[in-house]
Order: C-alpha cells, then structure tokens, then sequence
C-alpha cells in the first residue's frame, strides 16, 4: 500500500486556520434564506405587541383612554404605567446609573416616547389598536438647543429627580445637568496654555445620528406559568447582560430565564441596551400567559430606540511656534437626550473619550465632560464605535488639522512631528490609558506613500491657483486622518456593566471523533465568529477549522460572557478561545507523553500534533489524542477533553491606522466626488485577512454616511425631521465610494494572540477624514472649521457664505 | 374582515390561500408560507430587504398587496438554488467574495442580482452599482457585493473568474 504522506503545507492548510482568507460557515445558510432572525420566530398562539407613541417631545399626559382600542377586533389588552406599576416596572435602571420610564408616567419626554403597549392577535390588530388609544397631552415648553439647557430658566425635564442634586456620577449642578466627569491635571494644562505660543480653540461638534442596522431590534417573549420560566429570542449583542437585567427586574431566577439571541441583522451598538419593547414584550407574556412578538418598524428605531454622538465639543491645542503640542484642553457638552441611558462601562460616563489625546505626545491635558438633559431620545450608544472614541478621534483629527493650518504647517508633517515615538510605548498618555503598543511612523509613511502625499499637495496647489485664476469651479480637498482607538473593555479593575466585570468567556469541548464544539460568551451580528473563531482553535490544537462548531447566543448552554460591542470580541473572547485552547492543548499533552512513553518536556507540537523532539516519526495527532481522552486516558487523569476560559484582559487594546481621502467639490452646486479613499489598518494579528477588509469597507461606509449627511435631526419643537430611510442617509451602491485597504502589523503584546479588534476603526477613522478633506478642500479660501454633516446643500451653504456664488 | 381568495405560483409550486385584503405581500410569504428568506427592513419602500423576483421583474413585496399578487409566478431566495439542488452561482459569488456579513439585506440583494443579469448579462461595474441602488446593505460597503455579481456574470456566461475576495 502506498498512502501519500501530506506536507507540513497540506497539514496546515487543511486546518484553515489564523491568516487564512477562510471563506464564511455563516454564508451557506444566509445565501439560501435560511438565517434565522428573530422576527422569524412562530409560536404558537403568538401575540404581537405594538406602541401607542408620544406625538410631543415635552408634554404632560392628561388620560390615556383605550375604551375604543379594547373593542377593535383582536386586541386583547392595553399597557401603560399603571399597569407596568403593579409589578413595579414602570420605571427601568439604565446602564448609566440613571431611571427610565417605560411607559410614559404622567408626562412624555421626547417625541415618539412609548406611551401604552397594545396587545393583539396579530400586528395589523395591533396597529388598529394602536389606532383606536386616544391621549390626552398638554404641552409644555421644549428643550432642543443642548447649549441652552443649563440656562437658569430652562424648562425643567426630569421633575423625578429635580431634589436630587447627586446622581451617580456626582453632584449635578442644574435641574438638567446629569454628571461632570474630569480627567487630567487642570493646573498644569492651563500653566501649559498661559505660556504657549500658539493656541486655537474651536467649538468641533460631531452631531447625533444613529446606527440603524438593517433589522431593527426585536423581541418574542414567552413565558411559561407552570415551570415559571421565561424564553427571551431577542437581538441582543449581550445576551447574558439581558439574562441579568431581566431577572433584577422581573425578579424570576436567574436559572429560569433563557435568553435566545439568533441570527442578528447588524447590530453596531444599538443592540446593547434594555428598550422598553422588551421589558413590555415580557410583561405582555406574563399577563396573558402567552409568547408576545414585538417588532419595532424603521422610524420608531430611528427616532426612539437609543441614538449615537450628540457632542460638542470645544478643543483647545497649545503650541510651540515650530509645531510640537504642548497642551490639550477640552470641554465636552453631551446630550444624552431626556435619559441617561448611555451604554458604557459603569465608571466611565463619557465612555472613553480621555482618548482624545490620540496618537500624539501631550505633555499635559486636561478634559471636562457635562452630561445634559434635552428633550430628545435617550440611548447614547456607541455606534460602530468603542464608547465615544469615535467622538474622541473626530476632536483631536479635526484639532490637528486646525493647529496645523494656523501654524502654516503641513497637516502631515505636523502629526508625523507630534506621533508618540514607537519607543515611548508602552506609553502612558496624559489622560490616563496606557498604549500597549504602536508605530505610527511606520504606518503614516507607508500611507503617504502609497498615496502619493507630495504629488497631491502638488496638484492640489496647481488646482488652487487655476480656481483663483477663475480657472475652474473645482476645489480638491486631501484628508488625513491618523487614529488610535482603545478597545477590548476591558480589565475588570475599572470596567464592568451593572456591576459585573468585562471579562469574556469561552468554552471547548472535544469531541471523541476529533470534532469540536466552542460556545461563547459573545454574539456575532455579522462579525463572522462562527468563522475566525475557529480559526483560532484551528490553530492553537490542531483540528481543522471545518470540524469544529462555534456557538453563541444561547444563555443556557453558553458561559457567561459581556457580548459583542466596543471591538471586544477578538480582544477579549478571542483570548479566552486562546486561553482554553491552551488548556485542552496541556492536557493533550500529557495524554500523548503516556501514549508515546516519553516524558512532557520530550514533546513539541508540530501543526496537528504531538511529536517526540528528535524523533518526528513518533507522534500522536490531535485526533489521535481525543480518541485516546475518551477511550484509554493516562492513570490518575480524568477522561475526557473540554475547557473553559473567561479571560479578564490586563489591559486594553489600541488599535490605530492612517486613512487618506481625496475629494474634489464643486463650489456652485455644492456635489462632490470622493476620489481615492485609502485605508491603512493595524489591527495587530490578522486572523482573517477577507473578514478584516470586509469590515473595514463596512466601517468606512458608515463613516462616509456620518461626515456627508447622516444625521437625526430635530427642529424647535422637537420634531425629528428625518426620521425614516426616505430622508436619513443610508449610503446605496451608487454613492459609496470605492475603498483601498492596507495594513501594517504590530501585535499586540499583552493578548495571547496578539490580535487587537477592527471591527470599528474605519468608522472611528473615517469620519475625521472625509471632514477633513472637505475643510482642507475649503481652508486656502479662509475657512477654519466647518461643522459636520456635509451634505450637498450644505457644503453649497459654505461656498455661498464664502461669497462664491457672486 | 373579509377574506379573499389569492392563488399564486410561489417557487414553483402553485399554492391558494385566503388573504386579508390589507395583507402585504411581505407579510404573507413570511407568515402564512413560512418563506421567513426576504426580510423586512423599512417602512418606506426604501431597503429592498424584501426584495422578490414577481412575473419577471424584482418586486418590494413590502410594497404590494398580497392580492395584488393573485396568478403571479414569484421567485424569492428560497427558490433560487439551481433544479439539481447546487448553489446559483450569486449564492456561490456572495460567498466567495464575501459579499454579505450579517446577511439580512442578502435574499433581497441575491434575487435583485439574479434579474440584474437577466437583463444585462455582462453588466459593467457602475450598471451592477446602480442596478443594486435599491437595496440597501449596512455592513459590507457594497465593493464585495460588486464582485460577488461579477463573479455570477462570469460563471454564468462559461468564464469563471479568479480573484478571490480581498
Ligand atoms: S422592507 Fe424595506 S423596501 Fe421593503
Ligand atoms: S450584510 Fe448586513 S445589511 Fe447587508
């Protein structure tokens, strides 16, 4: 018999593991229509749920009546807040140490806010239930301008908490201030200002928007009265978190919830927090003893269901004459809409936003953030985004570029001059992280050149003259953008949600047959992880990434984990798979030195196995060793081959890149063209190179969407006036630009892999850049800062302004 | 209300039920055919989640009523796999060139792309971007769904194409 030996090259490609462009386990069923989603989910006898809403953003409720509603056919009940009081749930704790009304109780906040929850046979029996709720309002002045709510005779919002002049992050100054956070040293920052020789001071704001994934979020409660268990199937991007929450408020054992997260249609941070749909979707179930649906449509998820940014803030950059910064001032005004129920860290009410000092080496620097009341949704989710870094990278991008053109500096030159130096890390910024790792040279070179940096600013200035000599109508903005994120929340000395810490979780069992099975304390909504998670695996004991199953999602059998948000899953959960890889893989070890007689120390591993060190013939396959763990294991060992890991990372991880956008602009019509779009990305280790680009092409998407017009905006009364995909930006093929990808690769010292998250940097770094090159586009004709979103009209606006329209 | 009587040939297979005039054509594939494939993802016609393939044209079945559908032949992503059982070759594409990420604009995306290539055949890269301008995807920047339609058009049309995706 003559059996071919396979190479090292077959062994490992065979495993498909870390590096390899893996194509998606994920596709065969999505391709097919066979995902399945939650609106997907049928019980029997299945009610469905639907929302009487606020048609005012600031008004008292006077009567509720549902006489006509209670006698549409279908309708079974109407909830409000008087019912939601009986099981004491008409109020609901925020992640951010805040209360929220579910259901309106005697007043409504913001515009859309859920006032009562009609329950029926079916949605359309819902919607004419809906229909049929009369309510009584009387309106009372309304809140929209953020600069305006800590005026002394601003109406007052939240007459709950009107006494109570400490809230959970301190004392609270006015009846609409929610917290002031500070970070950094105040005295040696303003000494650094008082003697500097060139300051600016802008007011940058990075106005609201949201996330609007695909599918809006959802949920089918059902609950069982004789076992007294609740079944949750919801899009949740933390599942275990919701299991938690429900049980504090429902107070039904923990044990006795399951909480189901199936296939999600795209999260990007609006799936983290508790929405009152849920909590009136499980009280629905308990009242009728029925599973209840609630599926909420587009415009209640643009206008109700939690929002992104709404910061404004006001930069301040010290500097010498010949361009090294030498101090950064920031204050931030956050409106956190008629709630605070922002989804961060509990210690960190502005998120991590003291990341603001960005890739360059501050000496000093000092942050104040004031959280603020408005008539608005609540919600402050971190948006494709690692807790208000997004807001942190367009504060210091757009600064630089500001300081850089006052100093008549190059913008590049300017950043490459102030980067903290690849031997200062790990590097402890003025604000209080410490950076890993990094080399932001190397990066911003190889970016330059890959662009052509002196040939478009030589081009851009021949452009200039021609537009000056009246030569074309045409300007050309380059925009640069050079970000260093904080992701991976994170160590558990300062990060935890609701009091639990941020660790993550994953657990291995191998299969006798060789086959395995990961379950995780994660939640893709489009991430892949049933994919690169194996990957992993794949690696680290040798099984062939096509043999083992990842499974998330599922509160029973899955170990306890914070879930997917803030680019945490490779740098959390993706080290806890590493961590009980490694276990299994030590005790495979000793399985195969008994098998093989030699001692531990005389095996080394080799791709798929076990090998006598010297002796390569002599080996024992990971597969091999599961038959053995389940068949004839080692005296004194327990049989079997499974791990578990939850894995409390010693640090954050601080991915960073350098992205390029060229774009020309029409001064008379206001339209302009995005050019080149360059992206380069260092995520440390890459462990699929397809998943890594396809979700930097996803990101730069929804950054080229927020910097040219996506935006929820309201008007005087608190009118959300573009509240459906008719009017807020969603970006079709036709619009989005074309996205060139690169990468440089510095792993990340502290993870076991050493990989560090991408899944948001191109939002994070892309938005900075496309407002950049619109002010670079604008600066020679003596702009300074233009505030986002930069949609046709407006961009027209600016050329107007500037008298170029004659 | 009263119900009315609505036959249609659904993936094949002719099937009659009894709708709700009001019913949309959505609602009736994914709730009473357990056709859960198209997706629901706006309520102003604007997604093309919903997307299905009715008498030969692509359809926003958000958009129509069920029994506006009464004798029309509908295609929707379930019935989009090949006769033997095997993959289209835009089932294969999107997977190969990684053109979809959490998957719910994809039935949509796929069944728009199979009468895309219907109509054009060779499509050039700005006649598949704008062919697709209806269907609109959060997670993937498009440049992946690109290719997985080029890749389509080129299996379809007898000369497979290389590149994989990026
Ligand atoms: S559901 Fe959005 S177009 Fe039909
Ligand atoms: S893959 Fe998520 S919307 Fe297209």
């Amino acid at each position: 018999m003559n059996i071919a030996v396979p190479t090292r090259e077959q062994r490992e490609a065979k495993l498909e593991g870390m590096g390899c462009k893996r194509k998606r386990v994920e596709d065969i069923r999505f391709t097919q229509g066979k995902g399945n989603y939650v609106d997907d989910v049928k019980l029997p006898g299945m009610l469905f749920g639907d929302f009487v809403r606020s048609q005012y953003a600031h008004a008292r409720v006077k009567k509720i009546d549902d006489s006509k509603a209670l006698k549409v056919p279908g309708v079974l009940a109407v909830i409000t807040a008087e019912t939601l009081k009986t099981v004491n749930l008409a109020w609901m704790p925020t992640l951010a140490g805040d209360v929220q009304m579910v259901l309106a109780d005697g007043k409504v906040l913001f515009q859309n806010q859920e006032i009562a929850f009609v329950v029926a046979v079916d949605r359309y029996a819902a919607a004419d239930g809906v229909e049929a709720v009369e309510v009584e309002y009387e309106d009372l002045p309304v809140l929209v301008d953020a600069f305006k709510a800590l005026a002394p005779d601003a109406p007052l919002l939240r007459e709950d908490i009107k006494d109570k002049m400490t809230g959970a992050h301190g004392p609270r100054r006015h009846h609409n201030h929610i917290f002031e956070w500070s970070m950094g040293d105040k005295d040696l920052t303003d000494a650094a200002f008082a003697k500097a020789e060139v300051t600016t001071k802008d007011v940058i704001s990075y106005h609201r928007t949201h996330p609007s994934p695909l599918e809006t979020c959802q949920c089918v409660a059902s609950f069982d009265k004789i076992k007294g268990e609740l079944t949750v199937w919801g899009t949740f991007q933390a599942p275990h978190v919701i299991r938690t929450v429900a049980s504090l408020l429902s107070k039904i054992p923990e044990h006795k919830i399951h909480v189901i997260a199936p296939d999600i249609g795209g999260g990007f941070g609006n799936k983290v927090g508790a929405y009152p749909g849920y909590i009136c979707a499980i009280v629905a179930s308990i009242v009728t003893g029925k599973p209840v649906k609630w599926v909420e449509d587009r415009i209640e998820n643009l206008t109700a269901t939690s929002f992104a940014r709404d910061y404004h803030m006001t930069t301040e950059i010290a500097a010498t004459k010949d361009g090294k910064v030498t101090a950064l001032r920031v204050h931030v005004l956050a409106d956190h809409g008629a709630f605070d129920a922002c989804a961060d860290p509990s210690k960190w009410p502005a998120g991590f936003f003291n990341i603001c000092t960005g890739s360059y080496d501050f000496p000093v620097a000092h942050l104040v953030v004031d959280g603020i009341y408005t008539n608005k949704a609540p919600g402050g989710v971190a948006y494709r985004c690692s807790f208000r870094v997004t807001e942190a990278a367009y504060c210091i991008e757009r600064a630089m570029d500001i300081m850089a053109q006052k100093l008549g500096m190059d913008a590049a030159e300017f950043r490459l001059k102030n980067f903290v130096r690849r031997e200062q890390f790990p590097y402890h910024s003025a604000l209080g992280w410490e950076y890993d790792s990094g080399d932001y040279h190397t990066a911003m070179n190889k970016a330059m050149e890959a662009v052509g940096y002196k040939q478009l600013r030589a081009e851009q200035a021949e452009k200039r003259a021609a537009f000056k000599r009246g030569e074309t109508r045409e300007i050309m903005g380059i925009g640069i953008s050079f970000f260093t994120e904080i992701v991976g929340a994170g160590p558990s000395r300062n990060c935890d949600i609701l009091g639990v810490a941020m660790f993550d979780s994953c657990e291995i069992r191998v299969h006798p047959t060789g086959a395995a099975i990961a379950r995780m304390g994660t939640k893709s909504q489009g991430q892949g992880h049933e994919t690169t998670y194996a990957q992993i695996i794949a690696t680290e004991i040798g099984i062939p990434a096509d043999d083992i199953m990842v499974e998330e999602g599922n509160t029973d059998t899955a170990p306890y984990g914070l879930g997917t948000y803030g680019s945490r899953s490779t740098p959390v959960a993706g080290a806890a798979i590493a961590m009980a890889a490694r276990k299994i893989k030590a005790k495979a070890q000793m399985i195969a030195a008994y098998m093989l007689e030699v001692h531990e120390a005389d095996l080394e591993w080799d791709i798929d196995g076990f090998r006598v060190k010297g002796l390569p013939e002599k080996s024992k396959t990971m597969k091999e060793l599961a038959w053995a763990a389940y068949n004839s294991p080692p005296p004194g060992l327990e049989p079997g081959l499974e791990a578990v890991s939850y894995y409390d990372p010693p640090n954050m991880t601080y991915p960073f890149g350098a992205y390029f956008c060229v774009m020309d602009i029409d001064v008379d019509t206001g339209v302009y063209k995005i050019r080149r779009f360059y992206a380069l990305d260092d995520c440390g280790t890459r462990i699929n190179p397809m998943i890594i680009e396809g979700q930097v092409h996803g990101g730069l998407t929804e950054a080229f969407a927020i910097a040219m017009g996506q935006e929820i905006r309201y008007d005087e009364i608190g009118n959300v006036v573009n509240g459906s995909f008719m009017d807020f930006f969603i970006p079709t093929a036709v619009e989005t630009p074309k996205w060139e990808t690169d990468y440089t690769v510095t792993p990340s010292p502290h993870h076991p892999i050493g990989a560090k998250g991408v899944g948001e940097s191109p939002n994070v770094g892309g938005v900075p850049c496309f407002s950049n090159a619109v002010n670079d586009a604008f600066a020679f004709l003596g702009t300074r800062h233009i505030q986002m979103p930069h949609d046709y009209w407006r961009i027209w606006e600016v050329a107007k302004g500037l008298g170029l329209h004659g | 209300m009263a119900k009315m009587h609505v036959k249609m040939n659904v993936n094949g297979a002719e099937v009659e039920s009894l709708v709700e005039p009001r019913t949309l054509l959505i609602h009736h594939l994914r709730e009473t055919l357990n056709l859960t494939g198209p997706h629901i993802g706006c309520d102003t016609t604007h997604c093309g989640a919903c997307t299905i393939d009715m008498d030969g044209k692509s359809v926003k079945s958000c958009t129509v009523f069920a029994v506006q559908a009464d004798g029309a032949m509908i295609t929707t992503i379930e019935g989009m796999a090949n006769p033997d059982g095997t993959l289209h070759a835009l089932q294969e594409g999107f997977r190969m060139m990684h053109g979809l990420q959490c998957g719910f604009c994809t039935p949509g995306m796929i069944v728009r792309a199979h009468r895309l290539l219907k109509e054009i055949p060779n499509p050039t890269e700005d006649e598949i971007r704008f062919g697709i301008a209806g269907n609109l995807c959060r997670c993937t920047g498009y440049q992946n769904i690109v290719k997985a339609i080029q890749y389509a058009a080129a299996k379809l049309s007898g000369a497979p194409m290389q590149e994989a995706a990026e």
